[in-house]
């Protein structure tokens, strides 16, 4: 069958099943399970109230729990277990065996760097883009194009940045961007950019903070326009010069947006992966703890010590995350 | 003295959609000014020029003599309450207090004082280190006038300040700013509404906008008594002024009118000979009539009564052209249905001819 087709037929039936089991479940409920009458019609009509909710959740419940919990619950099982023992129960001694390793530490260390740089990073740049964007006739169409590395993957963009980083021998001509202006400027010998131990990592941490400019920009310029204009004014008659009212009005007062964008970029910051990978596969001191894991579990197919690197990940995310849900529900209020 | 001098000010949007034009008006200091007019007249719009957040299109702006038309609103001397009353948010209400003053760069000692006077004065002192939304209404409407106090300006805009507070806080907040200009005399407040209740009861004047103009600038009791149009006669007092079209039929010191629904009515709006004949508006306040059972003015059936007690509104010819409203002190039963003659004062008789009064020709 043509792909096209099939992937029609998949959608028909997932979205008729989906309709069909809310549609057909709900009706056994009402008429089979708990019906509306006879002598415990109002009773009836209670508990099938309650258990209502339950049986729309099911679906997302039971995938949920499939997808998401389970596999955690495997990973931390993993985690302690052996390969060279046929998977038996051995405690911490892949955790043990990660610390004494000098690439996990490098990882930890180059997290912990991406960590504080690109959520800086983007959401000064995003704040910015938002406040210079905001009531000018072009601004839409600036925010748009600034908007748009959103909507290339990460490897796409991973590789559009190694065009970039490209180095070619001294003499031929360059195609990477850097190294061209870099010749011009200084004269000197063209760099492989992506080797330089250190700086390489800035290299790769530009191109999630050119991903994730766009999103800041978009959430923190929704909330600049949520400012009350008369608020701003009444900054104006009080004698507020345009960074006064930037500093001292606009960002206090969307400080909770702004540590909103903060933390859920630190989250996909955190879970970095496809950009090393794509760029130097944590060569050359860039090694990433999301790419540490995969080494390990998929290339030296040690699931031990890979699953206890996802372990660490997940530990690293949970309580941003949990910070995170918190406050997006203060906001909502 | 004059303060605040507008000369032929105008305010148009985009090149041709014009809001405002020609706005003459010279301003005292120690004025309570008053701009009242129906909404989308641009009284906001004027007090925003005034204030500096809005450019003023043409004509000059001048404040104790300087022309002011390009000079930031922080150096204009004045101050403004604001609408929503704009507290910043994030600031406890000493901070909002202080802001300008930082700007400005006072002194600590200075700042504290400048604080805590304006706090005694509008009775602040409990709430000086809440945040905004910890304050009712009134509070923050308090606070908002403190942020200007504390800013010691030659004048105060208030735009609409009452118009998000309940009807009883409204009245109380009103009287405080009543006092609060007592107690500051040689200081200008500028005050914009749509109440014509606060419009009466504050100003030392009242400016009525209407048609992107000014329609008539006087003294709360001089628009209320000398209208110069049928415009500000019915803008000015509740319910509206009636107005019956009628013809000149004696002149003189005292005019008399021949009504269109056969009544006479005797005005002392002086004619000339020239007016015999003249087709005019016959405009009597509803409070103004009187019961009578002689000569009459007007005569109806009572459509409808209201009765509120202190008055009682009569309603006749409601489904007509020209609908008249009286309003007769006390309580009147039964008078539903029945057959009212109704006369007035010549002194409150205003006469009215293609919309200008007869008195300002």
């Amino acid at each position: 069958m043509h792909p096209a087709i099939l992937g029609l037929v998949t959608i028909a039936i997932g979205v008729g099943g989906c309709v069909g089991y809310f549609y057909l479940s709900n009706m056994v409920l009402d008429h089979v399970i708990f019906p509306a009458r006879g002598p415990n019609a109002g009773k009836n009509i209670n508990r099938a109230n309650q258990i209502r909710p339950w049986l729309f959740l099911f679906p997302a419940l039971f995938a949920l729990c499939l997808y998401l919990a389970y596999p955690v619950v495997e990973t931390l099982r993993l985690s302690l277990t052996d390969r060279d023992a046929d998977g038996a129960f051995v405690g911490l001694a892949n955790y043990t065996q990660m610390m004494s390793e000098a690439k996990f530490w490098e990882a930890m260390r180059n997290n912990m760097l991406w960590l504080i740089v690109v959520p800086a990073l983007s959401t000064a740049f995003g704040l910015l883009a938002a406040q210079l964007t905001d009531r000018i006739r072009w601004g839409n169409l600036a925010k748009s194009l600034i908007f748009m590395p959103m909507a290339i993957s990460f490897v796409g963009a991973a590789v559009i940045w190694k065009l970039v980083y490209d180095a070619r021998p001294a003499g031929t001509d360059q195609i990477g961007i850097l190294n061209a202006v870099y010749i011009w400027m200084t004269g000197a010998e063209p760099q492989t950019w992506l080797t330089l131990p250190f700086w390489n990592s800035f290299f790769l941490m530009a191109v999630l903070v050119w991903i994730q400019t766009g999103f800041a920009m978009v959430i923190l310029s929704a909330a600049l326009r949520g400012i009350p204009e008369e608020t701003v004014e009444a900054a104006i008659v009080d004698g507020a010069g345009p960074m006064q009212i930037f500093f001292k009005i606009k960002v206090p007062q969307i400080k909770s947006t702004i540590m909103v964008v903060w933390t859920t970029i630190t989250l996909v910051v955190l879970k970095v992966f496809d950009i090393v990978f794509a760029m130097t596969n944590g060569q050359w001191e860039t090694q990433v703890l999301a790419n540490y894991m995969y080494d390990k579990l998929f290339r030296s197919n040690d699931w031990g010590v890979g699953s206890a690197a996802a372990m660490v990940i997940m530990l690293l995310v949970l309580p941003i995350l949990i910070w995170n849900v918190r406050n997006a529900r203060q906001e909502m209020r | 003295m004059t303060q605040l001098k507008l000369s032929d000010v105008g305010k148009t949007y985009g090149g041709s959609v014009e809001v405002l034009k020609d706005i003459n008006l010279d301003i005292d200091t120690g004025e309570l000014i008053v701009f009242v007019g129906p909404s989308g007249c641009g009284k906001s719009t004027l007090l925003r020029m005034i204030a500096g957040l809005e450019q003023i299109s043409s004509g000059q702006l001048e404040i104790d003599g300087q022309l002011v038309n390009d000079v930031p609103p922080a150096q204009r001397g004045i101050a403004m309450v604001f609408q929503s009353y704009a507290l910043y948010p994030h600031m406890t209400v000493r901070e909002n207090m202080a802001f300008a003053l930082k700007l400005a760069n006072k002194g600590k000692a200075e700042i504290d004082a400048a604080i805590t006077r304006a706090a005694k004065m509008l009775q602040l002192e409990p709430y000086l280190d809440r945040l905004p939304k910890a304050l009712s209404g009134g509070q923050r409407q308090r606070v908002a006038i403190g942020r200007s106090i504390v800013r010691d300006p030659k004048v105060f805009l208030f735009d609409e300040p009452l118009s998000n507070l309940d009807a009883a806080l409204r009245v109380a907040t009103r009287i405080e700013i009543a006092q609060l200009k007592e107690q500051m005399p040689d200081r200008t407040m500028i005050y914009v509404t749509h109440d014509q209740v606060e419009a009466m009861t504050l100003a030392s004047r009242i400016v009525v906008l209407a048609n992107k103009g000014i329609a008539q600038v006087g003294t709360p009791l001089e628009l209320y008594e000398r209208p110069n149009s049928e415009f500000v006669a019915q803008f000015i007092g509740s319910p509206a002024m009636n107005l019956m079209p009628g013809e000149v039929i004696a002149t003189g010191t005292q005019t008399r009118v021949r009504l269109e629904g056969g009544g006479e009515a005797l005005s002392d709006y002086p004619t000339t000979d020239s007016d015999m004949g003249l087709k005019v508006n016959v405009g009597v306040r509803p409070e103004d009539f009187i019961e009578t059972d002689e000569a009459m003015l007007f005569e109806g059936q009572v459509d409808i009564t209201e009765k509120l007690g202190e008055v009682t509104l009569l309603y006749f010819n409601r489904t007509e052209d020209d609908p008249v409203i009286a309003k007769l002190p006390g309580v009147h039963r039964g008078m539903r249905g029945q057959a009212v003659r109704l006369t007035a004062a010549p002194d409150k008789i205003h006469l009215f001819a293609s919309g200008q009064s007869l008195l300002y020709r």
